[in-house]
């Protein structure tokens, strides 16, 4: 229940709901709770049944790029293979 | 680039991950012992195996932010109660379904002929009553500040809508207070993860205190697991500096401030109760909410009054929730852990749902 799911808004009808796209689910969602404007192709966050903010693309790609960054860097030989237990477990 | 971005795979992605825990690693200067407060990271951190390839820089304590894993027995018994009152169709949200109250669980209740229904949305009670005129629809609202505003928008729609047959029992509890409960009573953390969810609507101001009045780092981060783990870098460096601060990783979509029209929704039709009883906690003082006075007439704890005890019952004597919820202990130290309490048949709320500590344990389990 208490997840809340990136989805992209992919139409909004005039009774300010939208059908949203949670990867390839399609679901209606309200957007009463959010105080500014969401147009096709946004991406908002949902919880049951409303969408809760939008999420902001440029944030998501800098977050991404500081990835990229120490990804970069530890895979440089800056650290040696054997630091750190790396031996993650697959998600399912 | 735009319409590139997969917000799902990219911060799942298993590179990032990987280098993410050899810095943490790497700066972690001793093991740190952190509260996820919210049962969604608790199942991010285990569906990732994060206890095991953080061995030496994190010990995990998996916090009390599972609005069903805090439901005293009492509450479930009132929602149990409502649903055989005549003419009554209790509404929840579908995590409620399997909790054993001291009648039995909504689902033993809707067997034996009771009208429970499960919805995805607060919003389908509006079709229910609707469809139901002649009946008292009766919302049994859950959850922590995330879904507290769409009971209020619930709650709006059913005054201006003018509908006479839907009443509210609430449950809506709130994140902070239950920290600070713990804190105070001795937990011994040293810093916290708080939920970004629940700061896309609160902000993160919420949790201003802590850092200042109780020394304990406070980063707010999101559910996919490259965002945990770069909010546990950062509580790794704060440690490592010596700082306590309030810090968001989440600035995707959470600010300080947070959602103004949400927070202002909230306030119109809900006020604090001056204590919750929290399963494995107790009371906590100011971390409910009940509806204000003026809408009582929608309040189903005022109207069937009479019907709904106010006892406290006691949990299951083998279920050790109480102290999984105040990080005292992990669901692996519960005798009946995986042989008589299981998914299928839960003997206690933490294994009930799918957020909860238990069975986060039971379903990934062998990533220990
Ligand atoms: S395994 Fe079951 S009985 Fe034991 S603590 Fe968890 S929920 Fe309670």
């Amino acid at each position: 229940m208490c997840l809340s799911i990136p989805s992209k808004v992919i139409e909004i009808d005039e009774n300010n709901l939208a059908t949203v796209d949670t990867m390839g689910a399609k679901r209606q969602v309200t957007l009463d709770l959010i105080d500014e404007e969401v147009k096709v192709g946004d991406y908002v966050l949902i919880h049951v049944g409303f969408a809760m903010n939008k999420i902001s693309e440029k944030e998501a790609l800098e977050s991404l790029k500081i990835y990229e960054e120490i990804a970069e860097l530890m895979n440089n030989g800056e650290i040696d293979e054997s630091e750190g237990d790396v031996n993650y477990a697959k998600p399912t | 680039m735009q319409n590139q971005l997969d917000m799902f795979k990219v911060f799942r992605n298993p590179e990032h991950i990987k280098a993410l825990a050899k810095l943490i690693n790497l700066e972690a200067p001793k093991k740190i012992k952190v509260m996820e407060v919210c049962g969604g990271h608790t199942h991010t951190i285990m569906k990732y195996g994060l206890p095991q390839i953080l061995k030496n820089s994190f010990e995990f304590v998996h916090g009390p932010g599972c609005p069903v894993c805090v439901m005293p027995k009492n509450r479930i018994d009132h929602a149990y109660i409502l649903a055989n009152q005549k003419d009554v169709i209790l509404v929840t949200l579908g995590d409620m379904i399997k909790v054993p109250g001291s009648h039995g669980s909504l689902a033993d209740a809707r067997s034996k002929g009771a009208d429970v229904r499960f919805v995805y949305s607060p919003m389908d009670v509006l079709k229910i009553a609707a469809q139901n005129p002649t009946k008292k629809v009766i919302f049994f609202a859950i959850g922590f500040e995330t879904t507290t505003p769409m009971s209020a928008a619930l709650i709006k729609h059913v005054i201006e809508k003018k509908l006479s047959n839907v009443l509210f029992h609430i449950n809506h509890v709130t994140v902070p207070e239950a920290m600070e409960a713990l804190l105070v009573n001795g937990s011994l953390i040293d810093a916290f993860i708080g939920p970004s969810h629940v700061s896309v609507i609160t902000g993160s101001k919420i949790y201003d205190k802590f850092p200042k009045e109780y020394k304990k780092p406070v980063v707010v981060a999101g559910f996919e697991p490259v965002d945990v783990m770069e909010g546990l870098l950062m509580i790794a460096r704060q440690v490592k500096e010596g700082r306590s601060e309030l810090e968001n990783q989440y600035t995707r979509s959470v600010t300080f401030e947070g959602n103004i029209v949400a927070q202002k929704l909230i306030d119109t039709y809900f006020e604090k109760r001056d204590g919750f009883i929290w399963r494995g906690l107790g009371n906590i003082p100011k971390s409910a909410l009940k509806l204000k006075d003026e809408f009582s007439s929608y309040d189903a704890e005022v109207v069937y009054k009479d019907a709904l005890p106010n006892d406290l019952v006691d949990d299951h004597k083998s279920c050790i929730c109480g102290e999984i919820l105040r990080g005292l202990a992990k669901p692996t130290d519960c005798k009946v852990f995986g042989t008589a309490c299981k998914p299928s048949s839960p003997i206690g709320s933490c294994m009930v749902s799918s957020e909860g500590a238990c069975a986060a344990y039971y379903k990934y389990g062998n990533l220990l």
